[in-house]
């Protein structure tokens, strides 16, 4: 059979990409990830059509997860119109046909590269992280069985070494992503490269956390109303990013922004990371100090012209 | 002068620490070593001395746990006072062991240190391993070790790849004594440093041994430093421990042909 209008053969793929077998079988690693939260499980990781630290663990898990009347979302670095994420989002739309959402709160099954949404997240959803190095313990202690080891005897001591180090040479704990965090008070586990402002956000989340490492072929969970309590010191606790302005486009404070350099001229505003929570702002009507009037926002920016 | 400041054992201390029995250890069909017996008193210093390939770095392992004897016992009394056989021991009751109540200087200070991580980082890990969480406390610990060592305090920050041998030494020690472990083994502490420095390290060694009480198994091929350290001397080879008995006897008035031999090789300037 050949498509009409290109005259190739028309492809058709199986129910999101992978094949049944697969999916269960990462189901099954999930469902164990699941049983015992912030452990590694290995599962036998794919080839997918993406190079390795474009979310291959990621689209692995989703995948595995998505039914026929999901809904997905799918952010990168919290934008919904990134690379990556669109480049996720219609790989799913090809090959599983669901529907597709920019809405936080619609969403069952969201796909995230980098953020947790500002949208607090509802039991049912499930959050699915790309994981590039699933081992928090990888680069204070090169030897795989000895971090198994180490995890299987909660020996957490050396990861405090590197925190001490943080705060000798800097005087605070330097780690602002990637915030090694002890899952329901056993495994430590690496919360993916998330900034350190959603940390918190993890903790007895409603919402199911997978995460996926394609490159390592590791999945860990963080099951829903589970503590996940980031490490530091008694005398050097832990805190989040603070910004000292609103964002510049809907005025929202509290929320993870991003630097956008305006010119060459030193010019720069702080917007929201989550273009989502930002474009339901907007819609709401809440103004930044750099909203014009009439400017076009988020909300309603179409395809431009002319800039082939 | 060092017996006169050791501090007298007290009455629950007379049992032994440590006691192997019949340890042996192959490689392959080559033998570690055979059949050694040994027994350690607390705040007694043991020295095990030999030629290299003698089986004293492999009877070192087998007592400290990083090797599985083929066949024999390692029995260590707790601070608990209940003797246990090491073998039995889970793996985290292990480690928590060595990190606490033992304490281990291996002749290349790499080996034994992070060189990555800052002194101050070095000498705190056991304290965080154990679960120290404030930072202020764990650094003014360090500090006060570094001192102790001989180690400025300014020195705190810097990592051990900028130490000379003797700082790396020192700081090994540091690192090991910090938790006040009442077991220290020692695999050629002086080993590679020169002369004065040698005499220096090992001075050091003597008062923390005597000031903490610390009981001490130190591997050397120096006749020198075992009769500076120790109180008892274990002669071996091949495998075997041919002599031992009190150092200066031994050293003094060897018995063996072979323990004459070395005796007699050590050379006076």
């Amino acid at each position: 059979m050949t498509h009409p209008a290109t005259a190739m053969p028309a492809i058709s793929y199986n129910f999101a990409y992978l094949d049944e077998q697969t999916k269960r079988m990462i189901r099954r690693a999930i469902l164990k990830a699941i049983a015992i939260p912030g452990y590694q499980v290995p599962f036998a990781g794919r080839e997918m059509p993406m190079p390795y630290g474009w979310g291959t663990g990621g689209v692995q898990v989703t995948a595995a997860l998505l039914g026929a009347d999901d809904v997905l979302k799918v952010i990168d670095q919290g934008s919904d119109d990134t690379t990556n994420a669109v480049a996720l989002r219609t790989f799913f739309e090809t090959t599983a046909g669901v529907k597709t959402t920019s809405h936080t709160a619609e969403a069952n099954v969201i796909q995230t590269r980098h953020r947790i949404p500002e949208t607090p997240l509802k039991p049912g959803q499930v959050l699915v992280y790309q994981v590039p190095i699933p081992e928090p313990l990888r680069f204070l202690e090169p030897r795989e069985t000895e971090t198994r080891k180490l995890h299987a005897l909660s020996d957490y001591g050396l990861i405090h070494v590197k925190l001490y180090e943080d705060i000798a040479r800097h005087g605070h704990i330097a780690t602002t992503y990637a915030y090694p965090a002890t899952v329901n008070g056993h495994y430590v586990m690496d919360p993916s490269p998330i900034p350190k402002f959603d940390n918190p956000k993890m903790d007895h989340s409603p919402a199911l956390q997978v995460f996926g490492a394609g490159r390592e072929k590791r999945i860990y969970a963080v099951p829903p109303y589970t503590s996940v309590v980031p490490l530091d010191f008694a005398d050097h606790p832990f805190t989040v990013q603070r910004f000292s302005q609103p964002c510049a486009l809907c005025g929202a404070e509290g929320v993870y922004l991003d630097e956008v350099i305006l010119d060459d001229q030193g010019g720069r505003m702080f917007v929201c990371s989550d273009t989502d929570y930002c474009a339901g702002r907007q819609a709401e009507g809440h103004t930044g100090t750099l909203s014009a009037p009439d400017a076009p926002t988020r909300a309603d920016e179409g395809p431009k012209e002319g800039c082939s | 002068m060092t017996s006169s400041a050791m501090p007298r054992p007290k009455a629950d201390d007379e049992a032994p620490l440590l006691v192997a029995e019949k340890l042996t250890r192959f490689y392959g069909a080559r033998l570690g070593c055979r059949e050694v017996d040994l027994t350690l008193h607390p705040g007694e210093v043991l020295a095990i001395v030999g030629e290299s390939g003698s089986g004293k770095s492999t009877l070192l392992s087998l007592l400290s746990t990083e090797l599985a004897a083929s066949s024999g016992r390692v029995l260590y009394r707790q601070r608990d006072g209940v003797t246990r056989d090491l073998a039995t021991l889970s793996e985290a009751e292990r480690r928590l062991l060595l990190r606490t109540d033992w304490g281990f200087v291996r002749q290349h200070a790499e080996q034994g240190l992070r060189m990555a991580v800052s002194a101050g980082g070095n000498v705190g890990e056991r304290l965080m391993a154990v679960g120290g969480r404030h930072y202020g406390a764990i650094r003014q610990q360090a500090i006060d070790w570094l001192g102790r060592v001989e180690i400025e305090a300014d020195r705190v920050d810097d990592d051990p790849r900028s130490f000379s041998g003797g700082m790396r030494q020192r700081l090994q020690i540091a690192r090991n004594l910090v938790t006040r472990p009442r077991l220290v083994f020692m695999d050629e502490p002086t080993g590679g440093l020169d002369v004065s420095v040698q005499a220096r390290l090992l001075d050091l060694i003597r008062s923390l041994v005597a000031q903490f009480g610390l009981a001490v198994v130190i591997v050397t091929h120096d006749l020198a430093v075992a009769r500076l350290l120790s109180h008892r001397i274990m002669v071996m080879k091949s495998g075997r421990v041919i002599e031992e008995g009190l150092t200066d006897q031994v050293l003094d008035d060897p018995r063996e042909p072979y323990t004459q031999l070395l005796v007699s090789s050590v050379l006076v300037p």
